[in-house]
């Protein structure tokens, strides 16, 4: 069986006022139905990039990109992003942000209340019902994050794309979202993509680590399986070897083998 | 003249408030808040100080312009004393609404005259000016092209484009229409155009993931996006609009408020003049709070 999703030797260069920028090149890729990857490197290494593209949201310079076996030529739904930021629509409620997203999907063969239900059972998952109506300049920012989850599940996407979903958030409320997060794709078997720059998230969420190596001209310098069983408990976690074997590895690949060296802009 | 200060837009106190503390008793009430302790449930919240401190300075500025004017007025001269000033505006808003002839009508009249030549005029730039700038902003070549014509046309005095309204229309009141147009399309084209330029690249990634139509684009997450910039080049324009239509209204002549100033001037009815000054000045602070009002409904909170 082909896999899922396939990166093919693609390569990422940006046209910019400055010149040429030669971010990704010779990115090999598959990832299995059911499987969650982190990519993880370096600030600058083309991670999100890399997700972009998966998103379709950037189109690859050369090589080319599938998802369950058609080629990635534009964004859609079934490819849900959770963005860095939330990007929830300021003048929207929470529940209209998730609708909007519902519409899109399922709107054209739903009633309108069904569509609602969707909606409300999208903003359950993620525990927000109480904040249905607020707008999202009312509630935090976990909170937000988390509406931004509910509104890329809410579409029933083949493969959950988030970038540094839980990057803005402080330390407790990520440790919370993350254990959510686990539950969430244990229940939906959802397939994640994620990008993250936290060595003890990827360890704990993913099933394989895509270690990226430094830009410009990054590309993937190694794939660290997860062995540990789900589902996984955080507490527990901490003194277990393979998770402490795991982490070592990517603190080894990040801060030895492919130390970042700021460069003077 | 001092109430219209008084309960200026950015004054966020009761006007029940503010009248209280203009008598005298407002001390025993601030000293003796315990005694009435039905009355008001939260006495300790109640800055008196604060309160005094917003009100005082805007009736003292007040004051001070009138007390300088009576002074310099105290001597007699062709220059109306305030008291003077006074009795002829309660003598002209007894009746503001009189006709005697096409150049002789009540204050009420002139008011509206220019208002709705503002309107028209304003009214005619934002059905142009808005879509306008939404494709300023939305295509790159449109912006190319019009961006060296707005940067030439827009320092241009408005009254600059009188002669040519009157060479056009060839009538007096489509041409002053004509300045207005003019004069207030320049800031809503830029506005828009900047605020359709700053929608934000998350929103529009978002339209993309979701497949979102070209209508709902535009419907769900352009309008909204730039609304508020729409609103403050609204309210820019109206602003130099109302600025605009009274020295137009002094060239053209016909029923207006500017028209009027001159026509007092010949007159030599100084008092009028003043009160038109007063006039002019509390209809556009009038227009500016209305449409502050309007645009803070549509603002929306960021992140």
């Amino acid at each position: 069986m082909k896999p899922f999703i396939q990166v093919q030797n693609a390569e990422m260069v940006f046209t910019t006022r400055k010149g040429r920028f030669h971010a990704l090149q010779e990115v090999n890729l598959d990832v299995e139905r059911g499987e969650f990857i982190t990519l993880i490197g370096h600030s600058g290494c083309g991670k999100s990039t890399l997700l972009n593209l998966i998103a379709g949201l950037l189109t690859p310079t050369s090589g080319a990109l599938i998802c369950d076996g058609r080629e990635i030529a534009a964004p859609g739904p079934e490819r849900a992003v959770v963005f860095q930021n939330h990007s929830l629509l300021p003048w929207l409620s929470c529940l209209d942000n998730v609708l909007l997203a519902v519409e899109s999907v399922f709107g054209a063969k739903e009633t309108h209340a069904q569509l609602k239900v969707r909606a409300r059972a999208a903003l359950e998952l993620v525990g927000m019902s109480h904040a249905l109506h607020k707008r999202p300049h009312e509630i935090s920012g976990g909170m937000k994050q988390r509406v931004g989850i509910a509104r890329a599940l809410a579409m029933e996407p083949k493969v959950l794309l988030m970038d540094e979903p839980f990057g803005a958030l402080d330390a407790l409320t990520r440790a919370k979202l993350q254990d959510e997060l686990l539950k969430i794709v244990a229940r939906t078997q959802s397939t994640v993509i994620m990008v993250t720059h936290d060595v003890d998230e990827a360890v704990l969420l993913s099933d394989r680590i895509v270690m990226m190596t430094n830009g410009p001209a990054a590309t993937i310098g190694d794939i660290l399986d997860v062995e540990i069983p789900r589902p996984r408990v955080r507490v527990e976690l901490a003194e277990d070897p393979r998770y402490v074997a795991a982490r070592k590895e990517v603190i080894d690949f990040l801060y030895t083998r492919h130390a970042h060296v700021e460069q003077a802009a | 003249m001092v109430s219209a200060v008084f309960h200026s837009p950015g004054d966020a106190v009761a006007p029940a408030a503010s009248g209280n503390l203009s008598r005298p008793s407002v001390s025993n009430e601030a000293v003796t808040p315990v005694e009435t302790p039905k009355a008001q449930p939260k006495p300790a919240s109640f800055d008196f100080r604060s309160l005094a401190l917003r009100v005082l300075p805007p009736v003292l500025s007040m004051a001070l312009l009138v007390g300088l004017w009576g002074l310099a007025t105290m001597k007699g001269g062709s220059f109306p004393t305030p008291a003077a000033t006074f009795d002829a505006a309660v003598q002209l808003f007894s009746d503001p609404f009189y006709r005697k002839g096409p150049n002789d009508q009540g204050i009420g009249w002139n008011i509206l005259n220019s208002l709705s030549r503002v309107g028209m005029g304003f009214g005619l730039a934002a059905l142009v000016g808005i879509p306008l700038g939404f494709l300023i902003g939305r295509f790159d070549f449109a912006n190319r092209m019009m961006s060296p014509l707005i940067a030439l046309l827009k320092p241009v005095s408005p009254l600059a484009w009188l002669p040519i309204g009157l060479l056009v229309f060839k009538s007096a009141n489509p041409a002053a229409i004509w300045t207005i147009f003019i004069c207030s399309i320049w800031p809503m084209v830029v506005n828009t155009a900047v605020g359709v330029q700053r929608v934000p690249d998350d929103y529009l990634n978002v339209a993309r993931v979701l497949k979102l139509s070209e209508w709902k684009v535009i419907t769900r997450i352009l309008l909204p996006a730039v609304l508020p910039y729409v609103l403050t080049g609204v309210r820019l324009s109206v602003g130099t609009a109302w600025l605009v239509i009274v020295a137009a209204e002094m060239l053209t002549g016909g029923v207006g408020i500017g028209f009027w100033v001159w026509d007092e001037w010949n007159n030599l009815n100084v008092a009028h003049i003043i009160i038109a000054i007063f006039v002019i000045g509390i209809v556009g602070l009038l227009l500016e709070w209305a449409l502050l009002s309007l645009a803070k409904q549509f603002t929306f909170e960021g992140d």
